[in-house]
């Protein structure tokens, strides 16, 4: 235990709480040359025995063949890698598999066949103790239902990580203490889970899954149990949050909006299988299945569609005057684009260099609808 | 049920009829098990046990328990009423023990369980009883925390392991259909007679309840709080220990409540094999027909079982609160300072006087003298008609009804049973059936059986005569049915021993006692179940069946009763439950059913003997428990929900 790092310096890496508030810097670095996590051919299949199936499934079997012999695959032939400090959100229905992919990553559940490399090592080898030690270094995870400890106090909640490797009690909780002031949860610390409105329980979850200064932050549908309004303002929370901390976040949802809203990639999943894993504005304008381009069909796209994404190459443009930032949505740039009088709109990246021109007529189009 | 599956129970239930018709015609082989058929049960337990006593020198390691017992005995029964052991502190003053029990109601229940706990252990002073209820009590205090422990080991074994849950499982069935008397034979083999044979008896007694609830408390921790331990990096002792039991926490202190409650049933009842005690005391007013004392120990008895049912009951419920921060130490701990402000000024008064330490018995408030005599005038006025009635119940109904099954031919009977049991769940409960009656044939004891099972059919169904329309009347208005039903949950509190005083007040002993007994004892549960049924019906498929202008006659037997019925059923269920087990206490006012023989087993100490009669019990309970679940389970998912 003594090898561990002490949490505490957290706080250190951390912007000043007052730096983070409001604004959300979206520029995480993201690394994707070096996969934190990566499975291959995923596959975790319910039933009896599912071991004497799994000669049959190099040839891929249906859902409809396994459903025949008794079986329920809930995971089908995923490959996945996240990078590090990706926010990658996985969404689908319920049923669709994505709870079952997540406990699969975090090894809750074992899989059937296929491997996870987590930092380079092979979860599904993993000795017990090894395992535990990883969780108690490395991961950290919310739950739909916030999994909180009904016996414990708020801040004995929180602390319960750290009382599991074995810290001593001043310590984790001071350290606890800060991350319920981090979630806006000061003055709580006493209460007992029941005594607090949804909201603030998962709130005490994120706190708890943080505690442990986790580099792998997997979150299972953590503001679906919540009403629309709270939900709303947890994503705001969960956006200043993810500003604030630089780890790699598996993020489960079965709510689109939510997904679009907070991803750096989104995956659809649709009975258990990876229907498509992209940028939420790829997966808007060009989605890969007819099941997502059913999801994609109602959505606003001028709120996902970035100027970056409409830029050509500025060559031959004509294109001139004051560019437009690249990060910035369509519906952001909305009154611009239709009260400006050029063509081609000039795009520049983060330092001011133009990237390429914006064809306003097809930003126009896209705003408001495409003409029919 | 199919169509085949009903032919099948139909033919069995005629071939049964058929029987009957023919029976003086019959081969005796038939109407009697054969001698071929009776196996020396009793002789092979008998030698099995005296391998394990004499071969096995499993004697020495009972008696090395029982030493350890009767080590702790010693020190409940100082401190409780002053027994003359190491520590040598007792007796604790009736005055300390009566203002800590207040507390401990005040801090988990509030001003009412205060006076509860507190006003119950004033009443067992005053009335002086205070020596017979703290024997009671140090037996109590000694066996639950075995129990507990006992039944929280085993319960946690037996989440871990499956082979070992299935292991559990038909022993815990048995042993919670068996009769009290049944476990008390080993024990006085083992361990002699006298507390500590109380004490094991009924540790023994009360360990099932506690394995299931842990079991049950275990399963039902939310697979989430689970998944957090484990993310949390906690080790399997860690969360077994940090995440699942804290998070089981109230069904296990549910499990402690049932403890406590057989632990108090046992102890009564342990006056059998010489504990002494209130159970002694009201054993012995019973049999010399003292009505005035059996009542007030009769009292007591119920005031203890109500407390320590709703004192651990709102142990089970209570959550914790929190305190804000910045709160002084005594504020915090100001429950325990005016405890122990109270334990000093108490103390203080034993000292000064010895009323608080003990009351005398010729001071006791005891009314027995002018009740009994008021109980006199009472019964004689009664006597006409309890007398007609005894009279008529005996000549016309039980004595005909018990000659009628003793007539039956035991063939018969066991085809009509199979043809229940294919009628209910096929072949499966066919054979489970017989699989449970046949070896009652085969014990030699077919006789006794059926008279227990004449007595039980008709307290049954007299229960269901009275139960089922006072439920009706309780559902129908929401204040009365919660009423009835806090009626019924406080009866159910109370040792079946208790109801023995009444019925025998009334009748005297003989039969009608008996069957009168157990009637009141099974009622309960249908009452009971009969509420929660038509409560448990959706207020939305009444509400719809009134839009569809049905009277409330209608509703009720075209809506309400048919939905209601499975639930009903396990009322019944329980009320067979309760009538056997309550027909065998009532053997020592006299019957001639299985329980005299268990008695009978009882004084002579004969193990093969009582087992086998208590296997024929358990076996008779298990029978009807698997019908009637089946039954239920299977209506409830045809109704769907």
């Amino acid at each position: 235990m003594n090898a561990l790092p002490d949490p505490v310096t957290l706080s250190t890496t951390l912007p000043p709480l007052s730096a983070g508030w409001g604004t959300v810097p979206k520029d995480r670095h993201v690394n994707e040359a070096e996969p934190v996590i990566a499975c291959r051919n995923l596959w975790k299949v319910f039933g009896d025995r599912p071991d004497r199936i799994l000669s049959r499934l190099n040839c891929n079997p249906s859902a409809e063949e396994l459903r025949q012999s008794g079986l329920i695959a809930a995971v089908r032939d995923v490959s996945l890698t996240i990078g590090r400090g990706e926010m990658l959100v996985v969404m689908g229905l319920s049923g669709s598999g994505k709870s079952t992919l997540v406990r699969c990553l975090s090894r809750l559940i074992d899989v059937t066949s296929g491997a996870i490399i987590v930092e380079g090592r092979d979860i599904g080898a993993m000795t017990e103790t090894e395992l535990i030690d990883l969780r108690r270094r490395k991961m950290g995870m919310v739950f739909q239902s916030f999994g909180l400890l009904p016996h414990r106090t708020v801040v004995d909640n929180v602390a319960f990580p750290l009382e599991m490797r074995g810290q001593d009690r001043s310590t984790r909780i001071a350290r606890a203490m800060e991350m319920l002031e981090l979630v806006g949860l000061k003055g709580r610390e006493s209460y007992f889970p029941r005594e607090l409105s949804g909201g603030q329980q998962q709130r005490v979850g994120i706190a708890r899954s943080l505690a442990v200064e986790p580099e792998i932050w997997f979150l299972d549908e953590p503001f679906s149990a919540l009403d629309p309004l709270i939900r709303r303002e947890m994503q705001d929370e969960f956006l200043r949050l993810k500003g604030m901390l630089s780890n790699t976040i598996v993020f489960i949802t079965h709510d689109f909006d939510e997904a679009l809203r907070l991803a750096d990639r989104i995956a659809i999943m649709k009975d258990g299988a990876v229907e498509q894993c992209d940028t939420p504005e790829r997966i808007v304008m060009s989605p890969a299945t007819e099941y997502v381009a059913k999801f994609t069909s109602a959505v606003d796209r001028s709120r996902v569609v970035r100027a970056a994404a409409l830029a050509i190459p500025a060559e031959g443009t004509g294109a001139e005057g004051q560019p437009v930032a690249a990060g910035q949505t369509l519906r952001d740039l909305a009154r611009l684009i239709v009260s400006d009088s050029r063509a081609f709109i000039p795009v520049a990246d983060a330092q001011g260099h133009v990237i390429g021109a914006l064809d306003r007529q097809r930003a126009v189009d896209l705003l408001l609808g495409e003409p029919a | 049920m199919t169509a085949g599956q009903a032919r099948v129970a139909w033919g069995l239930v005629a071939l049964a009829a058929a029987l009957v018709m023919l029976r003086e015609s019959l081969p005796s082989g038939l109407v009697r098990p054969p001698e071929w058929m009776v196996l020396p049960f009793a002789d092979w337990i008998n030698a099995a046990f005296a391998f394990l006593r004499d071969d096995l020198g499993l004697m020495t390691l009972t008696r090395a328990f029982s030493d350890v017992m009767e080590a702790c005995l010693d020190v409940t029964a100082n401190l409780l009423y002053g027994k003359n052991r190491w520590p040598h502190l007792g007796p604790i003053p009736w005055s300390v023990i009566a203002v800590s029990a207040g507390m401990v109601g005040f801090a988990l229940g509030g001003w009412r369980l205060a006076a509860l706990a507190g006003g119950t252990f004033v009443w067992i002073a005053v009335m002086g009883q205070w020596q017979w209820a703290m024997e009671t009590l140090s037996v109590i205090l000694v066996a639950t925390p075995f129990s507990v422990a006992l039944g929280l080991g085993f319960g946690v074994l037996a989440w871990r392991s499956q082979a070992f849950e299935r292991l559990l499982n038909p022993i815990l069935n048995i042993a919670q259909s068996m009769p009290h008397f049944a476990y008390m034979i080993p024990v006085v083999v083992f361990i002699g007679v006298g507390p500590k044979a109380a004490a094991i008896v009924t540790i023994i007694f009360s360990v099932p309840p506690m394995i299931r609830m842990t079991l049950l408390g275990l399963r039902k921790v939310p697979p989430e709080v689970v998944e957090s331990g484990k993310m949390s990096g906690a080790t399997r002792w860690q969360l077994l220990t940090r995440v699942r039991i804290p998070t089981a926490r109230t069904d296990i202190l549910i499990g402690v409540n049932q403890v406590v409650m057989q632990c108090l049933a046992m102890v009564v009842l342990a006056s059998f094999i010489g504990m002494p005690g209130l159970g002694q005391k009201l054993l012995q007013l019973l049999q010399a027909l003292k009505i005035g004392l059996s009542i007030e120990i009769g009292i007591t008895i119920v005031l203890l079982a109500v407390m320590l049912d709703r004192l651990s009951k709102a142990w089970a419920m209570k959550q914790p609160v929190h305190h804000m921060p910045g709160v002084r130490w005594i504020e915090r701990h100001r429950l325990l300072l005016i405890w122990l402000g109270l334990v000093a000024l108490t103390s203080a008064l034993a000292w000064l006087h010895p009323y608080f330490i003990e009351v005398e018995r010729k001071q006791a408030l005891s009314m027995a003298g002018p009740v009994d005599a008021s109980m006199k005038v009472f019964i004689r006025a009664m006597t006409p008609v309890t007398e007609w009635l005894r009279w008529f119940l005996i000549t016309w109904v039980l004595i005909p009804l018990r000659d009628a099954f003793l007539w039956l031919p035991f063939a018969a009977v066991l085809l009509l049973l199979a043809g229940i049991g294919w009628a209910v769940g096929g072949r499966r409960s066919a054979l489970v059936c017989l699989a449970f009656f046949l070896p009652i044939a085969m014990s030699g004891w077919w006789d006794r059986a059926m008279i227990t099972v004449y007595m039980v059919c008709v307290s049954v169904l007299v229960a269901v005569l009275i139960g089922v329309p006072a439920g009706l009347w309780g559902a129908a208005r929401p204040v009365r049915a919660a009423r009835l039903l806090f009626l019924c949950d406080t009866f159910q509190t109370f040792p079946s021993f208790i109801y023995l005083i009444p019925v025998v007040m009334l009748f005297g002993v003989n039969d009608v006692a008996v069957v009168a007994s157990v009637v009141v004892f099974a009622t309960v549960p249908i009452i009971r179940y009969t509420i929660e049924g038509i409560l448990g019906v959706p207020p939305e498929i009444v509400e719809a069946s009134s839009m569809s202008g049905a009277t409330r006659g209608q509703i009720m037997r075209h809506v309400q009763l048919p939905l209601a019925l499975p639930t009903m059923m396990v009322g019944a269920n329980q009320s067979v439950m309760f009538s056997l087990f309550m027909v065998i206490i009532a053997a020592f006012i006299g019957t001639q059913d299985l329980g005299q023989e268990m008695q009978r087993a009882l004084s002579s100490t004969d193990v093969g003997k009582g087992l086998v009669l208590g296997f024929a019990v358990a076996f008779m309970g298990l029978m009807v428990d698997h019908l009637i679940l089946r039954w239920s389970d299977g209506r409830h998912r045809s109704l769907g929900f």
